[in-house]
């Protein structure tokens, strides 16, 4: 394998690459517009009601997608966003963010007969934006238990769990570690997937049912400990996500320039002023999933000039579904498939270039290298090869441990944990990593936890 | 090439589309853009005495169904609100421009036989090819003893169809309203006063519907609203039974008739005229997309007249009126199922819950390793056309005959029915 080392110019990271206007149409526009009133009433009308219908089996959360659609059609649109919210109380996040081409839109029986499924995703959206813009909430409270729950993570699992805590009569405390609520919404999905401060309106509107404070700034492990939660409340929910990410392993992952993708977003999600941000000319994205893509494409609308995503399998094998991958290109943003990183070569401790190593699958179908690769240029190279789950705050100090397996807390079908009285979903939890199924994990959680205080037996 | 050439009751244009009387037959402005376009003739806006009526400001309700707009339309849109001489100077001015086509001029006037008379024989000055005699509208000039006031009265029908035939040598038509329990009677009526033809359906009396923020009918006019004729796709089904029934009676059997009622495409012309109208007057197609809906339409009949081989539209009028019968007369005996393709089900369940819940319990919903499957039980099966008109795939739910061929046995006939004649 070649290794010859080749210098190449000094690294090019730059803030305010373009004009000011440029910032607002990239990353404050919606990356699909939503429907306007005749677009939304001839898709509607393109739902055929079907009877058990494939796409509410396909949603995680399990929205009655037929009837929501209807009630568009009639002109109903509270009722349709209540249809929505009531399974998914992230109904308006999940309209924005859900992959639907491989969900509710990948069931729908018009792609038998014409390839072209309803728009649920957007026509979700069109439901939701009404309630929304009228700071509608169509839950009320049942009359109050006096149980008091901690919910431990201010992301959509948490606060789904709040919220349908809430909606049952029981008080709830949300404990955040960081500064603003919304979780991976807040801080880790793309801006131009929510713009307008959308995760924030939805906070709100999750909030506004009443019944739940917020502590933000204050971290498990740090500041409090689930053993002093457990006791100082009847009941406990951890949302608390994934907190380390995977490391690159390879020589130069220390060098300036190297940067953890999902640190990256957060930055920019927080920033008022895109123009301010640092980036490379020459960006290398190293991974296959939704923060390889989100942030290849967001460093390509802060005006890097060339954007390659290396990804060691092949296009099937992304995380990122074909809908994302595609967005990505449409943006700019090449992606080169079946490589793995072998080193980030510098200069004066700063990044120039990362070397790949083509792969390949033996005859085991085990991925191996073929001892030939490429080195491309590269500012900055961002790692975005996966997030894990950091088990310390929630063992700290626990006389009984809670259960942790494949590094994730162990849960059962109820979402209850190892510990009595303690129940965990979202990202912390095994099972797919998408925002629609923290939510339904919350929702689960939170019937358990209503159950599991009135004394009734959970169902298994 | 199919000859499209209509000769109805000595009316003559190139072929059988015609405008029917309404706002786009109102001037010589639009008459003669509709000429232009292609059509075969025009019924003149409905002529009345002067001073001319005042028409209201808001005329049209609709009935929008999903994206589909104006599937049903009403107006309370008055007869023609332009000076009498003005509209007869057009009317000459036009058909001398357009001889070869049909100017039928549309006519309303007190049910006395001066008033009659007198507008006759002006309207005859014009060199017009007919008057149809507009006992129909259900708004408005009803109100004043006109309109369908006329024409749910066989008698006054009759009696005022008779007064034409003395007072002009044109032939007479007599447009029916559909808003009467029969149709046969004022069509028997006017065959009774010699009218030389029917027109048939004028608009059905309707409110198209509730302004719910104003609570008023819609149309709304400055708060109140008026019940209105209806019209366009949604009113053709009550205009082709009304039509086949005139064509079978025995008493008016052969009465050339025009076809009215939601026409907007040369399919529907052929089946107006399989019920045996010989020519066919179009609307609120053309009010809603323009006048070039009758390139289609002459086009798309011609085509199909090809490949049915059918040459003249004598050969196609009619057609169908032997197969109109009595329900007593069908064949009891005849049993379809439905079959599903399963090649071609997208497994949306709507069969399946429509017999459910609506109908007979006749198609299971099945789930094999996950996938859908729905199957007709045809035991439970009484061939009733449910599934196969909810059914979204064209040709997916078909209706096959089942069982063997038993002989033919209906309601006369059978042993269920305790007044059936005895077996000859």
């Amino acid at each position: 394998m070649s290794r010859k080392m080749t210098t190449g110019p000094a690294p090019d990271i730059a803030a305010g690459r373009l004009p000011a206007e440029a910032y607002l149409a990239n990353f404050e526009a919606d990356a699909k517009e939503p429907l306007d009133v005749s677009q939304a009433v001839v898709e509607a009308s393109r739902c055929y009601f079907c009877y058990d219908a494939p796409c509410i089996e396909a949603c995680p959360t399990g929205i009655d997608i037929p009837n929501f659609i209807r009630k568009i059609q009639t002109g109903n649109l509270k009722g349709s966003a209540t249809t929505i919210l009531e399974q998914n109380i992230f109904g308006g996040a999940c309209a924005r963010v859900c992959p639907t081409e491989v969900l509710c839109e990948r069931a729908c029986v018009r792609n038998l007969a014409e390839d072209k499924p309803v728009a649920i995703g957007l026509l979700q959206r069109y439901a939701t934006d009404f309630l929304f813009e009228r700071g509608i909430q169509p839950f009320q409270r049942a009359p109050r238990t006096g149980k008091r729950i901690a919910v431990v993570g201010g992301g959509p699992a948490g606060l789904s769990c709040a919220h349908r805590l809430a909606m049952l009569g029981h008080d709830v405390t949300v404990f955040e570690a960081r500064p603003k609520l919304g979780g991976l919404n807040e801080y880790g999905i793309a801006a131009y997937k929510v713009p307008q401060d959308f995760a924030q309106t939805e906070v709100e509107f999750v909030l506004s049912i009443g019944g739940i404070e917020a502590r933000t700034g204050v971290a498990l492990g740090r500041d409090m400990s689930l053993a002093q939660l457990r006791q100082d409340f009847d009941a406990v929910f951890l949302g608390i996500g994934l907190a380390g990410v995977n490391a690159l392993q390879a020589e130069g992952e220390g060098l300036q320039g190297v940067i953890d993708a999902v640190a990256y977003i957060a930055e920019l999600r927080q920033a008022k002023d895109k123009a301010r941000l640092p980036v490379g000319r020459r960006v290398v994205v190293i991974g296959g999933g939704n923060t390889a893509i989100d942030i290849a494409v967001q460093t390509k609308r802060l005006g890097a000039e060339d954007v390659t995503i290396v990804y060691r399998r092949g296009p099937e094998h992304m995380g990122a579904t074909w809908h994302e991958q595609e967005f990505a290109q449409v943006n700019g943003v090449k992606i080169k498939h079946w490589a793995r990183p072998v080193r980030v070569i510098g200069e004066n401790g700063r990044a120039t270039q990362a070397e790949f190593e083509y792969t390949a699958l033996d005859a085991g179908g085990r991925l191996v290298g073929t001892n030939s690769g490429f080195v491309i240029p590269a500012d900055q190279v961002f790692k975005a090869i996966g997030q894990t789950f950091i088990a310390d705050p929630v063992l700290a100090g626990a006389a009984e441990p809670l259960e942790i397996r494949n590094g994730r807390i162990l849960v059962d079908q109820a979402r209850a944990t190892s510990l009595p009285g303690v129940y965990a979903g979202g990202d912390c939890v095994s099972g797919v990593d998408l925002t629609v199924a923290a939510v339904e994990d919350g929702k689960i959680a939170a019937h358990s936890i209503d159950r599991f205080l009135r004394g009734l037996q959970a169902a298994a | 090439m199919a000859d499209l050439r209509s000769n109805f009751v000595g009316i003559k244009s190139p072929n059988p589309f015609w405008l029917a009387s309404a706002p786009p037959t109102d001037k010589e402005y639009n008459v003669v853009r509709a000429f232009k376009a292609g059509w075969g003739g025009v019924v003149w806006k409905t002529l009345g005495e002067d001073p001319p009526v005042v028409n209201s400001s808001s005329r049209y309700g609709a009935i929008h169904y999903g994206p589909d707009r104006m599937i049903g339309f009403n107006n309370i849109e008055l007869i023609s609100d332009r000076p009498l001489e003005i509209n007869l100077r057009e009317i000459k001015q036009v058909k001398r421009d357009w001889p070869d086509r049909a100017m039928v001029v549309s006519l309303m006037v007190p049910c006395e036989e001066t008033s009659w008379k007198s507008i006759l024989a002006r309207v005859e000055e014009t060199g017009a090819d007919a008057v149809e005699l507009n006992f129909g509208c259900p708004h408005g000039m009803s109100e004043r003893g006109m309109g369908s006031a006329v024409g749910q009265v066989p008698e006054y029908v009759e009696m005022v169809a008779r007064w034409c035939k003395a007072h002009t040598r044109m032939p007479v038509l007599v447009k029916l309203t559909p808003n009467v329990t029969s149709i046969l009677g004022p069509a028997r009526a006017a065959a009774a006063g010699g009218a030389d033809g029917v027109s048939l359906i004028n608009t059905i009396n309707s409110i198209t519907g509730v302004d719910l923020d104003e609570m008023a009918p819609q149309p709304t006019v400055d708060g109140k609203g008026t019940h209105g004729g209806y019209c366009g796709p949604a009113v053709k089904p009550i205009a082709l039974h009304m039509v086949a029934e005139i064509a079978r009676d025995p008493k008016t059997r052969g009465l050339p008739i025009s076809g009215i009622g939601g026409i907007a495409t040369w399919r529907d012309a052929a089946e107006f005229m399989a019920l045996g109208a010989g020519t066919v007057q179009v609307c609120t197609a053309a009010m809603h997309y323009g006048f070039k809906i009758v390139d289609d339409m002459i086009d798309g009949l011609s085509n199909w007249m090809d490949e049915k081989g059918y040459a003249s539209l004598d050969q196609l009028v009619g057609r169908a009126v032997p197969n109109v019968t009595d329900w007593q007369y069908l064949n009891l005996n005849y049993k379809i199922v439905a079959r599903i393709d399963p090649e071609l089900c997208i497994t949306c369940g709507l069969c399946h819950i429509a017999c459910e819940d609506t109908a007979h319990q006749a198609i299971a919903a099945l789930k094999n390793e996950g996938k859908r499957r729905y199957e007709v039980i045809d035991a439970e099966c009484v061939g009733c056309n449910l599934c196969m008109h909810v059914c979204p795939v064209p040709g997916c739910i078909t209706m096959m005959k089942y069982g063997e061929s038993e002989p033919y046995l209906n309601w006369t006939q059978h042993p269920a029915n305790p007044m059936r004649k005895a077996a000859e």
